[in-house]
């Protein structure tokens, strides 16, 4: 690039043209290849069409936020020489249920495509996917050059279909599966993986329950020397575990099984030297029902450590405290709200270099349990870690005050997600709105990406991330708001707006409409449970036929009611998979 | 009143005020006393009213708890929205919480404040278990958790019989703590806690009008119990005393027996009105001397 503009100012005119004229494709190719970022990768094909073919021929990885927004035939006509997908299927809050099932997003037709056209593919991310075995065994015997299979908050598959996976994929490095809706029926794909296979990287099968044959397990360890992320499931005992950290002390990431078991001195020992060996684990997780008594194992694999993830482990402070001491080197770190405040404050106090703190409750809907965490936890974290920038907290009681001193001491959030459990609960303190939180968050935050708001909130709220919120990209919104003025203010400030998902509000069509240009260039809106019709979600697919709107009906509601209301930009049109409860306007 | 989406028909949910004449509705099934109130009135998008004719089959329920100034007698902090059966899928539950006590009003300012009234007690026609629940309702999909998560955490801790009252599971030792004359149980943690006087200053934190003061003098391990007379003194001290049910089924006075004992064999708590409690006395001396 460097090379071009000089020649550009010591020739100009012609000689420019003929720079240019003569740069052959296959050099722009190899420095296009160059580029990973995707969005780099679009400007660039939006330069020219010179750069377009190029681009489109060197790009091998190809990252789509929304499956319906482009179709397979599109995806494979564009971009010849892809070996790596990533795609997002359902909108996120099926997550929690408030999509109806059989919605969409069956891989299927994206795989047949592939065989056709990518038989090279080695890599497959999937997140809010339907897969089904059928899926699996079609992935599993089409593409000889398989790699990579993570499969996240994905549902319709059963172990059967990761038997076929074990079976047939010769050369994969990567089998990663989390928090999926998968139908457990027994541990015995593990043992599918053959003798001969010795190429795995990455194994997490932490979600599953069933066992395993823990001998073919130490078996694939062993003989897997490359393996460098191990996450097992809850069946797998300590005392296996130490047997499994024997034969891979090259691991970096460590998911552990249940730490329960009833160890002797001898074992315990043996357990402790094990994690000792283990100089390389920086990512720690697992730790189901970890009793306190074999925590010290720990401690000087925790010197390393940069990633804890606690959050399905019910520690209370103290033990969580003696722990955190060990963790200085600490990033990331999830917990369950059991270590409340308290262990909050030995996170501020031991972990500096924290980037990340994600907070989950032990018991959100068991509301006669008083414990977890405050206000107080989140402000002790942000005075000891001023490196905090990304925080999910899900909390029973919240403040103003407290908020606006956690970003004064942290003004470096990108992600901000605060969950105050009650819906519409004021500043517990004061009584009044939450409003002031957010707008101090938006107001110090200027990097702000991503902002989840909760408790009572007015339109003010809506205002001040209108009017100071330019980065933020994802905005959830639940319970909140008095009127239409309140989205739209979102709508009409935020230019960077990509995703806005909106529950049990009173926004309606006057709101809707306000943002009709601001959809095409944005990925997705959800909207349920708020006042929007039918007729006006209609004028809305009308004038915009580059949007989807599709609207799902529950029975027995008004017929004019758009109870819930999804709508995204899309090449692909309308599309034909859906299910009878959901409408294609 | 715009839809929620909510399956009504589906789900009967009735508010109960004793003694309140259900108003007509389409399929009232148990004929529970019902009043409904307006979900949107509590987000204040403009609906003032917060008791809606009942007869609009689109309101949803809203359930304060009682906040700040209002009700000190049951201020749980951020109490939300919970049933006994930790089903959420897609099944509906309609209400929410906003976390006051009583309907919600809006003062002058906008700000929400809970009015004081009594509370009425939601109840949840439950159709699985045909069992009342004197709980509140959940909304679907909120708090805002994976179902995954849900159901390995659920799984987790319900390790125990569902009918047990002391929950056992991930370290915890929950029992439930009543209190006559508050419609809401809490539950506590045992094992939060390292004694009895522990103990008593967090219930009293709970529920603010009982003392076991008295009692925490005689947290000492060695000793067998409490004299009589002390134990009269105790309970003419104030107006309400701690009690638990024991592993035997029995009700006990709290502080009796060493703390480890006590905490090993609580099943559940329960704040009691100290003249009901007069006839535990000679029990809990009776058992005392039987373990030694």
């Amino acid at each position: 690039m460097e090379s071009e503009s000089k020649r550009k100012k010591e020739s100009p005119n012609t000689a420019e043209l003929a720079v240019t004229a003569s740069f052959p494709d296959e050099v722009l190719e190899i420095v296009l290849s160059l580029l990973t970022s995707h969005r780099d990768r679009s400007s660039v094909s939006l330069v020219c069409k010179d750069w377009y073919r190029a681009e489109r021929w060197s790009r091998t990885q190809v990252f789509i936020g929304n499956c319906y927004s482009v179709s397979p035939e599109i995806l494979t006509r564009r971009f010849p020489n892809i070996r790596s997908v990533t795609l997002k299927g359902k909108p996120r809050f099926s997550d929690f249920n408030l999509v109806p099932p059989n919605w969409g997003a069956d891989i299927h037709a994206w795989l047949v495509a592939f065989a056709a056209k990518y038989p090279f593919l080695e890599e497959l991310r999937l997140k809010r996917m339907a897969v089904s075995d059928e899926s699996l065994e079609f992935l599993a015997s089409n593409f000889p050059n398989f790699k990579l299979l993570s499969l996240l908050s994905c549902d319709g598959f059963s172990t059967d279909g990761l038997a076929a996976i074990a079976t047939h994929c010769k050369n994969l490095t990567e089998l990663d599966i989390q928090e999926n809706g998968i139908e457990d029926s027994s541990g015995s794909w593990l043992s599918c993986f053959p003798e001969s296979f010795t190429s795995l990287e990455v194994l997490n099968f932490a979600n599953l329950t069933s066992e395993v044959n823990t001998d073919a397990l130490e078996r694939l360890v062993s003989r897997c020397k490359s393996l460098k992320v191990l996450k097992v499931n809850k069946s797998i005992s300590l005392e296996q575990l130490q047997r499994l950290l024997v034969r891979a002390p090259q691991l970096e990431e460590l998911g552990t099984g249940s730490f329960l078991q009833d160890l002797t001195a001898r074992p315990y020992a043996d357990l402790e030297s094990a994690f000792n060996n283990c100089k390389n684990i920086h990512t720690l997780s697992g730790l189901w029902e970890a009793v306190p008594l074999y925590l010290p194992a720990l401690y000087n694999s925790c010197a390393n450590l940069t990633f804890l993830n606690l959050s399905y482990t019910a520690l209370q402070s103290g033990e969580f405290a003696k722990l955190v001491v060990h963790c200085p080197r600490l990033r990331r770190l999830w917990v369950l709200d059991t270590v409340e405040d308290k262990g909050l404050e030995a996170v501020g106090s031991n972990c500096p270099l924290l980037e990340e703190l994600r907070v989950f409750p032990a018991d959100p809907f068991d509301e006669e349990i008083i414990h977890g965490v405050t206000e107080e936890g989140f402000v002790a974290v942000s005075f000891g870690c001023r490196r905090l920038h990304y925080v999910l907290y899900f909390c029973r009681q919240m403040t103003n005050a407290a908020v606006a001193t956690i970003v004064q001491n942290c003004p470096n959030f990108t992600h901000f997600r605060l969950c105050i459990m009650t819906p519409g609960l004021p500043d517990y303190l004061t009584n009044e709105p939450m409003d002031e939180a957010f707008g101090a968050v938006v107001k110090t935050c200027s990097k702000l990406q991503r902002l989840s708001v909760s408790g009572l909130l007015t339109d003010l709220t809506f205002e001040y991330i209108g009017k100071y919120a330019k980065n933020l990209e994802t905005l959830s919104v639940a319970f909140a708001g008095r009127s239409d003025r309140g989205m739209q203010c979102v709508l009409e400030g935020c230019p960077k707006l990509r995703k806005l998902e909106i529950r049990d509000c009173p926004f309606g069509n006057e709101a809707l409409l306000s943002g009709l240009e601001k959809y095409e260039s944005m990925r997705s809106l959800w909207m349920s449970a708020c006042n929007v019709t039918m007729n006006a979600c209609r004028r809305l697919a009308k004038q915009m036929p580059r949007l989807n709107v599709e609207v799902m009906k529950e029975d027995g509601s008004d017929d004019s009611q758009a109870d819930k209301v999804y709508i995204y930009r899309t090449v692909a049109g309308p599309r034909r998979d859906a299910p009878p409860s959901v409408l294609t306007l | 009143m715009e839809k929620s989406g909510l399956n009504l028909k589906a789900t009967e949910l009735r508010l109960g005020l004793p003694g309140s004449e259900s108003p007509e509705r389409g399929s009232d099934k148990n004929g529970n006393a019902a009043v409904i109130l307006s979900l949107k009135s509590f987000v204040g998008s403009g609906a003032k009213r917060v008791f809606c004719d009942a007869t609009d089959a689109d309101a949803k329920w809203v359930f304060s708890v009682s906040e700040a100034a209002a009700g000190r007698l049951f201020s749980p902090r951020g109490g939300g929205s919970s049933n006994n059966n930790n089903n959420n899928h897609g099944k509906v539950h309609v209400g929410s919480d906003s976390g006051l006590g009583g309907p919600v009003l809006e003062d002058g300012n906008g700000a929400c404040v809970a009015a004081q009234s009594p509370k009425p007690v939601m109840m949840v026609q439950d159709k699985k278990s045909h069992e009342i629940a004197p709980s509140k309702a959940q909304v679907v999909g909120w708090p805002p958790i994976r179902s995954y998560r849900k159901n390995t955490m659920s799984s987790q801790s319900s390790k125990n019989d569902d009918d047990s009252e002391a929950k056992l599971g991930l370290g915890c030792l929950y029992v439930k703590v009543s209190m006559d004359g508050a419609p809401y149980l809490r539950k506590v943690d045992l094992k939060m806690y390292s004694s009895y006087i522990d103990l008593s200053s967090a219930l009293e934190k709970m529920f603010s009008c009982f003392t076991i003061g008295q009692c925490s003098s005689h947290n000492v391990p060695s000793r067998d119990g409490l004299s009589e007379s002390r134990l009269m003194d105790l309970l003419h001290g104030s107006e309400y005393v701690l009690t638990y049910e024991d592993k035997d089924g029995d009700w006990m006075l709290v502080g009796d027996v060493p703390w480890e004992m006590f905490t090993d064999s609580c099943r559940r708590l329960r704040i009691m009105k100290s003249s009901d409690a007069i006839g535990l006395a000679p029990r809990a001396m009776e058992k005392c001397k039987n373990r030694n």
